[in-house]
């Protein structure tokens, strides 16, 4: 669905060397998956984003999108693609339904299909108590929930969602997810996301691409990625500081441990599995262990270890 | 073929607001009125015969005022992402602009019909040959200050004031040395000088004669001339600035 190869863009500066915000990105997404793109911001996610959906033209390299390329034929790849932008899709002095109608219209639709279809995504995105009024009088939810169902009017093979849920409250980002996932377990939509809700990509995404510095840096599963990247972390509590740094300074004792007053925490690759055994360690060594506790780390983690930075830090 | 259909769907999509509000038409009308109600008789005694050069003038201004101030509706949808959804459809990048520009063609005739209605009871007597003409004259004036408009906005859309600053610093000197108001029969010889450097000059000459029922060709065709080149240069540079509007 998608192929990109050495994809680059620069952008000029006045009086300075040109700005590399993209630098070689290659990458391939298959037809029906469900790709999280991540990056810390001005990482080269948002310029990324936009060449694949021919809004903005790659300096150098390729990008084929949904069998089109971008920069011989964009229009091509319009045809085929759906983008819910960061932005609000619809005019503001437009009316819903009017909105949607216009869309279909754009993607080729008659507009006795386009009034159909519209009356078949208002019934399916739950459009119907405001699709009659004015957009500028909807919700931040309603908005985006119309975003979303207008950029799915022509059936997209392959949608783009750049920050789908930013600003809305859990309960209208889960009902949110509800309506994508339906849609795409029905016409088999391959999703190429962006977000900043690292929770979200874990739960929704199949597949993580993390890019920083305009290069990926990282592209696998999000449990993989934990493992690999970030590994469990074993948190034991002692009586008191000295026995937590004899803990620690026990040759058994898995590498590298962060001692923290009478807490010592552990990074291990399969922290269930590891905790039976420290803990027999430590009994055999005669230190007594207060509490012990087990996490699984977070993409977040994850990202904190490609990236030297928190992505939750930035978006907040 | 496509680039028709295509400038037909967005200029149904711009006109559409207009069409669900037909009450704002109206209320834009507001200004010309207190115009020619108050300015008119003050400037030029009695009704009839100053009607006659004043209204042609204020359909012009009006015409000036709506066109040029519609590039903001896109501004807007520059900012809030509407255009930018516009932009990932297969829509003709050409149809953007053309859709909208000619969209400006409807407030415009409306209003200005309204105007001529409204002022015949006081004594406007519009030619019944003359006054189409003036009419279409005008429509493509408005449609090239609208193209106009917009490619303003796509130029400073990185910083919006720009946009106000320029329409306001431009629209009073020319709507002025247009001799859109006051005649400038009086006026020194450098002001005529640049009231003849100024396109609008000849579309209000030309909207005066065609409305007072004088088919001769000198108004018409400069007027039209001036009309056409501000349509010409207008959509030319607005279809290149929305080529260009997504980077």
């Amino acid at each position: 669905m998608i192929r990109t190869r050495n994809l680059r863009r620069d952008f000029a500066v006045k009086g300075g060397p040109p700005v590399e915000a993209v630098r070689g990105v290659d990458l391939d997404v298959g037809r029906g998956e469900l790709v999280a793109f991540l990056g810390p911001n001005g990482a080269g996610k948002s310029t990324t984003l936009r060449m694949l959906t021919t809004l903005l033209p790659p300096s150098a390299g390729s990008a084929e999108v949904a069998g089109h390329d971008v920069t011989a034929d964009p229009a091509g790849v319009r045809r085929r693609i759906g983008y819910i932008g960061q932005g609000n899709s619809a005019g503001h002095h437009q009316r819903v339904r009017d909105e949607l109608v216009t869309q279909g219209r754009c993607h080729g639709l008659s507009t006795v299909e386009a009034r159909r279809r519209t009356d078949e995504l208002v019934a399916d995105f739950d459009l119907s108590s405001f699709a009659d009024r004015g957009v500028g009088t909807l919700s931040g939810g309603q908005r985006r929930r119309l975003d979303v169902a207008m950029g799915l009017v022509h059936r997209p093979e392959l949608l783009f969602l750049d920050e789908p849920s930013s600003g809305l409250d859990p309960h209208h980002r889960a009902n949110l997810w509800e309506h994508i996932v339906r849609q795409r377990e029905r016409d088999g939509t391959t999703i190429f996301m962006t977000t900043h809700y690292l929770d979200e990509a874990d739960t929704m995404a199949e597949r993580v691409i993390v890019i920083d510095h305009g290069r990926v840096i990282a592209d696998d599963t999000a449990p993989v990625l934990k493992a690999r990247l970030a590994g469990d972390r074993i948190t034991l509590t002692f009586a008191d500081p000295l026995d937590a740094k004899r803990a620690a300074s026990l040759s058994a004792s898995p590498p590298g441990p962060a001692v923290d007053g009478s807490t010592v925490e552990y990074r291990v690759p399969d922290g269930p599995a590891r905790l039976p055994a420290l803990l027999r360690e430590l009994c055999d060594a005669g230190i007594d262990v207060v509490t012990a506790a087990v996490s699984r780390p977070t993409l977040d983690d994850v990202f904190l270890a490609l990236t030297g930075r928190s992505l939750r830090e930035e978006s907040r | 073929m496509k680039l028709v259909t295509d400038t037909g769907i967005v200029f149904t999509r711009e006109l559409r607001p207009v069409l669900r509000e037909p009450f704002s038409l109206a209320i834009a009308l507001a200004q010309p009125v207190v115009f020619l109600g108050l300015f008119g008789p003050l400037v030029y005694g009695s009704t009839g015969e100053s009607l006659q050069w004043f209204v042609p003038g204020v359909l012009v201004m009006l015409g000036m005022f709506g066109t040029s101030a519609t590039g903001a509706n896109l501004l807007f949808e520059l900012q809030t992402g509407a255009h930018e959804r516009m932009l990932v459809t297969p829509l003709a990048r050409p149809a953007l602009l053309l859709g909208r520009a000619l969209k400006e063609l409807f407030p415009l005739l409306v209003q200005a019909v309204l105007i001529v209605l409204l002022t015949v009871p006081f004594g406007f007597r519009p030619s019944p040959v003359g006054a189409p003409v003036a009419l279409l004259i005008l429509g493509v004036f408005g449609v090239g200050l609208g193209a106009l408009s917009y490619a303003l906005a796509l130029a400073v859309r990185k910083q919006e004031w720009m946009f106000w600053v320029v329409q306001q610093s431009l629209l009073y000197p020319l709507m002025i040395t247009a001799g859109m108001m006051l005649p400038l029969s009086t006026a020194p010889g450098w002001l005529r000088a640049i009231s003849h450097a100024n396109p609008l000059t000849y579309v209000v000459e030309a909207e005066r004669a065609l409305f007072a029922g004088d088919l001769a060709l000198r108004p018409l065709l400069t007027g039209g001339a001036a009309a056409a080149l501000t349509a010409l240069i207008g959509l030319t540079l607005g279809i290149r600035a929305m080529r260009n509007s997504a980077t």
